[in-house]
């Protein structure tokens, strides 16, 4: 092809947008609508994704052991749980230290109540925190550190605390918030394609007078394609990058407003930076992507003139 | 130049358009098609452009064995054949010297040739001040006129019109005849198919007449002879 005719499909490509004016209005839209929803599903999916990351890492089996446990015992403990394959950290807790995480627990008003305690009377036991690799196995290692008792005659774990119960609820529901969001992703996907097929519909009617004087005066099919496919490009790029610049603005709104009241829950959204590639490059792919398909399959049809 | 040996062409529904018609066309000749609507003369001229293909037979125009020929040849072809229209066919959203370059474009000619030949058949078409309008501004005739000049821009050697002057007043006909005979005088093959009897009965030329699928008459400087 020479490098004028192309030049020339370029520019017919443009001009197309402008004079079917509506047409390409309506076809933006309908991809940027749907971008847009698909881009905000992927903010929610992000955030939703972070917050079970959150939720997971915290999870960590505290384990207690009988007052007047010697050190000794402890150095041995420790080895033996942080050779437990599952086991990611093993840390000790000391009582001293355990009457601290307390006080910070309670907050300022309980800790009076704690006055009473030094290190003399500290009633509570020595313990360890155990975290896991993977969040999923929590039980499987508490029960292997319950079996460690059973080859101790002194038998100096006195319990065992993962939040039995709270800790499988929770990866219930973010497994569950996960799939949902994939299922509602590749819905939303689907819709787009439809609502834009259907544009496309419209604009092949519109089109296959066009095409077929074109084919008349001697156009190849090449010819023909190309300026309908720098269109398509053109009208899948403008509506993605469009949908992508309003998503991060109502994005950052989001995060100015929500910024305070968040914090007080201890959790924070996933930042625009974080978040701006991951949800900015699939969005302007499939948009394009979605154009182009749309002109190719509308032209293909009127080729055969 | 356009050669037709018994050719049939049967649509899918069954309908024969054409049973076996040969006839020769030379080059530079002025051919009216004449007949009842119906009897195949839309056939006849989609065959010579390749539109339709026919059931049986062989064609050839300006040397091109038509029937065989493979699709990706197929616009190479059409660009050696102008054809109009009575409803014009223009694109309407571009204006008169858009529509005429745009056949230019298609053939790949530099601009510059391009903008010199274009201006040069609104010239001879008489619309080189409107060149700016679109078809919507523009009256029945000189979108007519548009047409024409988009289907010579490229020199083809065959014109083939169905008929040109369907739509037009007789005053706007005669224009759109006198524009037809200066450019078959230039040298190029023209086909009209056309049911204006005055024309056909004035400015004499060969006739052909298809009844049927068949051609009933073939005289040079005939008439039209069908009552209306």
């Amino acid at each position: 092809m020479k490098f004028s005719t192309f030049a020339r499909h370029i520019r017919e490509g443009v001009f197309n947008i402008i004079r079917n004016g509506w047409m390409s209005f309506a076809s933006i839209s309908s991809i940027g609508i749907s971008l847009f929803i698909l881009g905000v599903f992927l903010l929610m999916a992000l955030n939703v994704n972070m917050l079970a990351d959150q939720i997971e890492s915290q999870v960590q089996i505290r384990v207690f052991l009988k007052i007047g446990t010697e050190q000794a015992k402890i150095d041995q403990l420790k080895t033996e749980i942080g050779n437990i394959p599952e086991v990611s950290k093993v840390e000790f807790v000391p009582k001293s230290e355990g009457i601290e995480l307390l006080r910070e627990s309670i907050g300022e008003d309980g800790a009076e109540l704690l006055d009473g305690f030094n290190e003399s009377n500290n009633p509570l036991p020595d313990s360890f925190t155990v975290e896991v690799f993977e969040p999923q196995k929590i039980a499987f290692a508490a029960k292997k550190i319950e079996a460690l008792n059973k080859s101790d005659q002194s038998v100096p774990i006195t319990d065992i605390n993962y939040g039995k119960g709270t800790v499988e609820t929770i990866f219930k529901v973010t497994d569950a918030i996960r799939n949902i969001g994939i299922v509602i992703v590749l819905g939303l996907a689907v819709t787009a394609i439809f609502l834009i097929s259907t544009t496309i519909k419209i604009t092949i009617l519109a089109r296959r007078r066009e095409i077929g004087i074109m084919k008349l005066v001697g156009a190849t099919n090449n010819f023909i394609r190309w300026p309908f496919f720098i269109e398509g490009a053109l009208i899948g790029i403008i509506g993605s990058v469009l949908t992508v610049i309003l998503l991060f603005v109502g994005y950052y709104q989001l995060i100015e407003v929500s910024q305070y009241q968040l914090g007080l829950m201890m959790f924070k959204l996933v930042t625009i930076k974080e978040a701006s590639l991951i949800v900015s490059v699939p969005l302007i792919v499939l948009g394009t992507l979605i154009g182009v398909w749309g002109s190719i399959l509308s032209v293909r049809r009127y080729l055969k003139v | 130049m356009i050669e037709l040996q018994d050719i049939w062409k049967t649509y899918a529904d069954g309908t024969h358009a054409l049973r076996g018609v040969s006839v020769v066309i030379d080059r530079n000749e002025f051919v009216y098609l004449v007949g009842p609507s119906g009897a195949g003369k839309s056939t006849f001229m989609k065959l010579i452009y390749r539109e339709e293909v026919p059931t049986k037979g062989q064609i050839s125009v300006n040397g091109f064995n038509i029937g065989k020929l493979k699709p990706r040849k197929i616009p190479y072809v059409r660009r050696n054949i102008g054809v109009i229209f009575q409803d014009y066919r223009l694109l309407p959203k571009l204006t008169a010297y858009e529509n005429i370059a745009f056949a230019m474009e298609v053939i790949e000619a530099p601009r510059r040739i391009i903008k010199k030949r274009t201006m040069e058949v609104l010239e001879l078409v008489g619309l080189r001040n409107k060149h700016n309008s679109l078809p919507a501004q523009l009256s029945g005739g000189e979108q007519q006129r548009v047409a024409i000049a988009r289907a010579i821009v490229n020199n083809p050697a065959v014109i083939v019109a169905d008929e040109p002057t369907g739509n037009l007043d007789p005053e706007t006909s005669w224009g759109i005849m006198n524009l037809l005979e200066e450019i078959n005088f230039r040298g190029t093959t023209i086909v009209m198919a056309t049911h204006n009897r005055e024309i056909v009965n004035t400015l004499r030329k060969r006739v052909i007449a298809i009844e049927n699928g068949l051609i009933a008459r073939d005289e040079a400087r005939g008439e039209y002879g069908y009552e209306i």
